[in-house]
């Protein structure tokens, strides 16, 4: 058995998935999505959920400060890309190594508790990361204004083998430029080896002893294991998945701005991870598309454009019908986000991917009961 | 020691408002076992009663005077709001004072919103676990962060103070420093006050009143009292309704200081999260000591002498402070013991 080794069952699920991800240029076409600066979102936040996932799909731990190292790996990527080279794949590594190294620091001190008081120290290490990179730490991170690329750049690497040419250099990985459709299949390619990294994590003894420390860890304690290393690398490994997705965000876009730490974009998070189903592998996937999806082409929408849609009613019910749309959409998109999201909670605690399960289950044959259920949530006590 | 007294004072009211948030929020722990994520948006919503009573009232109506004419020479447009058309002169008074007087909107409006909330929603998560309940108060509060967004715009609104109470006090004179060092704006006197008696008003009505007694009996064993046949349940939704009226009148006075808007109960809630678990989780003591003690921690971190020192400290001291109790007094400054220390 070699190390690259998945069973079955998960090896068509690989297939499946990176089958929908690279074709994503062509199924996303009937619902308005298909260009790339939104794929490429498509892509990132799902590493961002996958690698969140790990953390609180697995051992419960529910983080309310993750954004931090999206942000931190933001800030490393657009170092490197300043200080050495365009290349992204340096700035990936450098990104990853720097994330991992915060969420050592911050995972260190924070699971010394469980339950709300993690939530709420992860909150407190999140929002002071956030208020430093606003306020102090204005020399390395830019303040407001976010950090940028300017033309004045040491680029140490680059300038050895090149000359400084005119304008802003960009992103390149291997001579290929990192924009437009070419960036998409890089950073989805990033995506698939994230995933199958995850599903070796979930198929892992490892794996196995974090879903352990959610259902009980009272009683890992009194067999003798020390939990603490295991939930520790847990949050190591998904601050540094949060690093490798800040720092595509910052190669797809070099710019890098506080906003993404603060702690709204940390409850993003969770509610990707939530929409999508906590503990399933695909569960955060579809959730991260769901809600980049609802941001882009709901915010996108318009009176005008709701008329054309309603255009078929009769005109006194077709302004009534778009002026109550038209508080859940364009501006109001984050109300439709909101109300989805407290259905839910309320109706579906398993996310979409229970919904599936629930779905299929009625086909099914009616003697076997399905394994609804088996996903409940339960905090790490 | 002038210095002292004045960042003192400058804590002092924003102290108030997080103990007022942190003592709601304690109380919905204390008496339902919730951990309420959208407490912040009640505050926000108290703060949106009293824009809403002053849109309300000064909503003018314009009438043309032909007799005289505009510098331009239309009908001089005469604006009027409706509170003087209908009460006259009282009705200037009425837009003068309209944030005061809007507590008295403010109080049914809260307490319906939060039976509403709590019997609605809060109810079926009982049983459930603390993250599902985090989850969906935090989805809640989005959704009311946005419907207000929807219906007063995304700009801040800001809500003028009575013309009498403008102006500072000078604190110092009258303890007999020298006059002119210590002065304080008189408003944020008044949140200080006002937040001690809401404060005083709510230990008052949980030691003095029957009702209180058994709500505190309920917090401690709460199967105990249903045994002996009192509805906890009922008592116990009054007390959600009890502590969004209390966060939805720290909003409404809140509003002269900083000029709501659809965001300001998110800003807080973390804040006042933070208040609460400093405090000791279930503490209402802890509660509204931590809120002071952070206001005033936070006001004495933004002078300028101990910024020097640490550059940065104003704007992280008290997620700081939260970090090192949470580490070194599992349950906080008060906390009781066994209740959520793990």
């Amino acid at each position: 058995m070699n190390i690259f080794y998945l069973p079955r069952r998960d090896a068509i699920t690989l297939a499946v998935f990176a089958l929908v991800v690279l074709t994503m240029p062509v199924w996303l076409v009937p619902f308005g999505a298909a260009y790339p600066g939104l794929m490429q979102k498509f892509a990132i936040f799902a590493i961002f959920a996958v690698g969140y996932n790990v953390l609180f799909g697995l051992t419960g731990y529910l983080s309310f400060g993750h954004a931090a190292f999206l942000g931190v790996g933001s800030y490393t990527a657009v170092w490197t890309f300043k200080l050495m080279t365009m290349n992204v794949i340096p700035a990936m590594i450098f990104a990853v190594i720097v994330s991992g190294l915060f969420a050592l620091a911050i995972g260190f001190v924070s699971l010394r508790r469980s339950g709300i008081y993690f939530s709420i120290l992860t909150l407190a290490f999140a929002q002071m990361c956030y208020n430093l990179a606003y306020s102090v730490l204005t020399p390395i991170t830019n303040g407001e204004t976010a950090l940028q690329l300017t033309m004045n750049d040491p680029r140490v690497l680059d300038l050895m083998f090149s000359e400084r040419g005119a304008g802003l250099p960009s992103p390149s990985l291997l001579g290929q430029g990192m924009s437009g459709i070419e960036a998409f299949y890089v950073v989805a390619v990033v995506l698939l080896i994230a995933f199958y990294i995850a599903q070796k994590i979930f198929v892992s003894p490892f794996g196995m002893m974090l879903r352990a420390i959610k259902s009980n860890q009272t009683r890992m304690h009194y067999t003798g294991f020390n939990t603490r290393p295991y939930a520790l690398t847990a949050f190591v490994i998904s601050g540094m998945y949060a690093g490798l997705a800040g720092s595509l965000l910052a190669a797809t876009d070099p710019l890098a701005g506080a906003e993404r730490m603060q702690w709204t974009a940390s409850g993003e998070v969770v509610l990707m991870t939530i929409l999508g189903g906590v503990g399933t592998l695909i569960g955060p996937v579809i959730g991260a598309w769901l809600i980049k999806y609802f941001e882009n082409i709901f915010s996108g929408f318009n009176d005008a454009m709701l008329h054309h849609t309603f255009s078929w009613l009769p005109q006194g019910a077709q302004d009534v019908v778009v002026a109550i749309t038209s508080k859940f959409v364009g501006e109001g998109w984050q109300l439709s986000l909101g109300l989805i999201f407290v259905l839910v909670v309320v109706f579906l605690p398993g996310g979409v991917m229970e919904g599936i399960r629930r779905f299929s289950s009625l086909f099914r044959n009616r003697r076997e009961p399905g394994p609804t259920g088996a996903l409940k949530t339960s905090p790490a006590e | 020691m002038e210095t002292i007294l004045a960042q003192l004072l400058n804590g002092l009211d924003k102290g108030g408002a997080y103990a007022l948030i942190a003592l709601g929020l304690t109380l919905v722990f204390g008496t339902l076992g919730v951990v309420n994520f959208a407490h912040g948006a009640l505050f926000m919503l108290g703060a949106f009663c009293a824009v809403a009573f002053r849109q309300f009232i000064t909503y003018e109506t314009v009438t043309l005077d032909p007799t005289k004419l505009s510098p331009w020479g239309a009908p001089l447009e005469i604006k009027t709001p409706m509170a003087q058309i209908w009460f006259g002169d009282f009705g200037a008074v009425l837009i003068n004072w309209s944030v005061p007087i809007s507590i008295l909107l403010a109080i049914p409006v809260m307490l319906v919103i939060g039976i509403v909330m709590e019997r609605g929603l809060i109810k079926h998560f009982y049983k459930r676990a603390h993250m599902d309940q985090i989850l969906v108060t935090f989805g809640l509060a989005i959704v009311l962060q946005e419907v207000v967004k929807a219906i007063f715009g995304a700009n801040p609104i800001s809500q003028p103070m009575p013309v009498e109470l403008r102006g500072s006090a000078d604190i110092g004179a009258m303890l007999g420093l020298t006059p002119g060092m210590v002065t304080y704006p008189i408003w944020r006197l008044i949140y200080f006050l006002f937040s001690a008696s809401i404060i005083g008003a709510v230990f008052a009505f949980l030691r003095l009143t029957t009702f209180g007694m058994v709500v505190r009996a309920g917090m401690a064993d709460r199967e105990t009292v249903g045994i002996l046949g009192i509805n906890i349940d009922r008592r116990f939704t009054i007390m959600f309704g009890l502590a969004a009226v209390v966060a939805g009148l720290a909003g409404v006075m809140y509003t002269p200081l900083v000029p709501p808007n659809y965001h300001l109960g998110m800003d807080f809630l973390v804040l006042s999260f933070v208040v609460v678990v400093v405090g000791g989780m279930g503490s209402l003591p802890g509660a509204v000591a931590a809120g002071f003690l952070l206001g005033i921690l936070q006001s004495f971190a933004s002078m300028t002498e101990i910024k020097a020192i640490i550059p940065g400290i104003d704007q992280i001291i008290i997620y700081l402070v939260a970090v090192v109790i949470l580490l070194v007094r599992p349950r906080g400054l008060l906390g009781r013991r066994g209740v959520m220390e793990t």
